[in-house]
């Protein structure tokens, strides 16, 4: 079975129809969707702005780091619900949809950006810890967070136009 | 007096009809919204959830509040000014639209909120606040930027 079958099966379910028909329920979604960014990306950017020694100075990159890192992963919780909620109401759009493909493209590259940043960079965080402005390495990754979630944002916002959209799947 | 002449003022400016004509345009500037609410976010809740006792609760308010404050002020700006442009190319739409309505009312009250009673409780020596204001405080802020996010959300779904 194909990724546009599954779409196209999970789109008859009866609680995706439901969703995607609810007066209230799909509006409430997407609004935790988008104030959901406040707490997801605000808190991610605070340690990015700090990662690039513009912001928080004098608080040590670990602190900030692990103080606010429960709420960035609560935000991220959040996000990935009510985001598969979104899409689980609109399968086969959404699937065949030019920005929500460059949006998950965008989101494998953050998590990537994470984990080479976890591996290569903050283990060392020892070392630069107290500094205003952190090392190349840190901020590069911050730089480049920044960036992709931006790239991210933008298309998300960018799924609801159906400029690019193949006729007929509406 | 009624306020329509104004808006409808606004949706004729040369600005809102361009914004209306094209087709890249008003997502664009939607996006940059959505930008600047992702750095609003982050720079009201480091120092609200600081006033909570939670985030970076071994940092001094006043020196988180302080460094909050450009990010803060600078994603305002860019909300405003990406918020003006939006509005002028759908003016009418938004006069009768209640959640336009209600986002302009509490609007209002959250940046009067967050530069006078927050800044200056946040500007404070430490041991001068009662735990008890300083946890108030954060609440009625968070509250009052939620509305305006949420309303700002739903003038979209509502007519």
């Amino acid at each position: 079975m194909s990724l546009l079958d599954f779409c196209k099966w999970l789109e008859k379910t009866p609680w995706s129809v439901a969703l995607h028909e609810s007066l209230w329920v799909y509006p409430i979604v997407e609004s935790v969707h988008v104030l959901t960014l406040c707490l997801f990306l605000g808190t991610a950017v605070m340690l990015d702005l700090r990662l690039l020694g513009v912001t928080l100075r004098r608080a040590p990159v670990s602190e900030v780091y692990g103080r606010l890192l429960p709420w960035t992963a609560a935000g991220f919780v959040l996000m990935v619900i009510s985001g598969a909620l979104l899409f689980y109401a609109i399968p086969v759009r959404t699937y065949l949809n030019i920005f929500f493909r460059v949006k998950v493209g965008l989101l494998l590259l953050a998590g990537l950006n994470v984990w080479v940043f976890q591996r290569a960079v903050f283990r060392g965080v020892a070392e630069w810890d107290l500094d205003r402005v952190p090392p190349r390495g840190a901020r590069v990754a911050a730089g480049l967070s920044l960036a992709l979630w931006a790239g991210i944002v933008v298309a998300g916002r960018m799924i609801a136009y159906n400029w690019f959209d193949p006729p007929g799947v509406h | 007096m009624s306020l329509l002449p104004l808006f409808e003022w606004c949706e004729n400016t040369a600005v809102g009809q361009a914004i209306r004509d094209s087709l890249w345009l008003f997502p664009v500037i939607e996006s940059v919204h959505l930008l600047a609410l992702a750095l609003i976010g982050g720079a009201v809740l480091i120092v609200d959830l600081r006033l909570l006792g939670l985030g970076l609760r071994r940092q001094p308010v006043t020196q988180l509040a302080r460094d909050a404050q450009p990010w803060l002020v600078g994603g305002l700006l860019v909300m405003v000014a990406s918020g003006i442009l939006l509005f002028t190319s759908e003016a009418i739409k938004c006069y009768y639209n209640t959640a336009f309505r209600t986002k302009m009312t509490f609007l209002l009250p959250a940046i009067l909120f967050t530069f006078t009673v927050r800044r200056r409780l946040a500007a404070a020596e430490v041991g001068r606040v009662r735990p008890l204001w300083s946890k108030l405080t954060a609440l009625v802020s968070v509250s009052l930027w939620s509305v305006v996010g949420a309303a700002g959300r739903w003038i979209g779904f509502s007519g």
